[in-house]
């Protein structure tokens, strides 16, 4: 019952989390600011919920079980060097095209 | 729990469509790609959840790793190629 609720409040702050990047992704002016968002809170969303699914895995506890639940936090181990090595290469791939950062007088 | 999951499901979906409105609309390439990026995120975490609905996670969660890294890889490929090509610029003040 307990690891029931653990789980439950754990997928809710995924979601919450996964919302602010959305919402973030919609509606920042500029494009370098929009990685912002993207590049950290889909990591921590992207932690969040498969630590909970993780947890919620080993309810019934057996050695095929933790397998699953170590591949989980793989995913996370994964997702954790990939995504700022993306972001930074999509920001690179901006500062080299010549994209001008939004600036505090420009209308968006 | 598994109508917790299901609603949690359904919820990522109304995520992605959010971040398709930027894949869609994003004056850049590089926005598109940003929201491809986000969409491939939430997609982790929603093929783990249909793992956990249909009763087959040992399955599910290999499939989730893989897509976890083909999204790496097509991230990473997309802005190594503009690199190359200079060929971004501006849509809205193109017109």
């Amino acid at each position: 019952m307990i690891i029931n609720t653990v789980v439950i409040v754990l997928l809710s702050c995924g979601l919450i989390f996964f919302f602010g990047g959305a919402l973030g992704i919609i509606r920042m002016p500029d494009f370098y600011s929009r990685l912002h968002p993207a590049g950290k809170l889909d990591t921590l969303g992207i932690m969040f919920m498969t630590s909970g699914l993780a947890l919620y895995n080993l309810h019934h506890f057996t050695w095929e079980a933790l397998l699953v639940s170590l591949k989980m936090l793989l995913i996370v181990f994964f997702v954790f060097h990939s995504s700022p090595t993306a972001t930074h290469s999509i920001v690179d791939a901006g500062i080299r095209a010549g994209l001008r950062p939004w600036s505090k007088h420009e209308r968006r | 729990m598994i109508q917790f999951f299901l609603g949690s499901g359904l919820f990522l979906c109304v995520m992605m469509l959010f971040s398709l409105y930027r894949g869609i609309f994003g004056p850049t390439v590089l926005d598109r790609l940003v929201g491809a990026n986000a969409i491939g995120s939430k997609t982790v975490v929603l093929l783990l959840l249909i793992g956990f609905i249909y009763g087959r996670v040992d399955m599910f969660v290999d499939i989730a790793l893989a897509y976890a890294l083909l999204n790496f890889v097509a991230v990473l490929a997309a802005s190594r190629y503009f690199h190359k090509r200079k060929g971004l610029y501006e849509e809205s003040t193109v017109e």
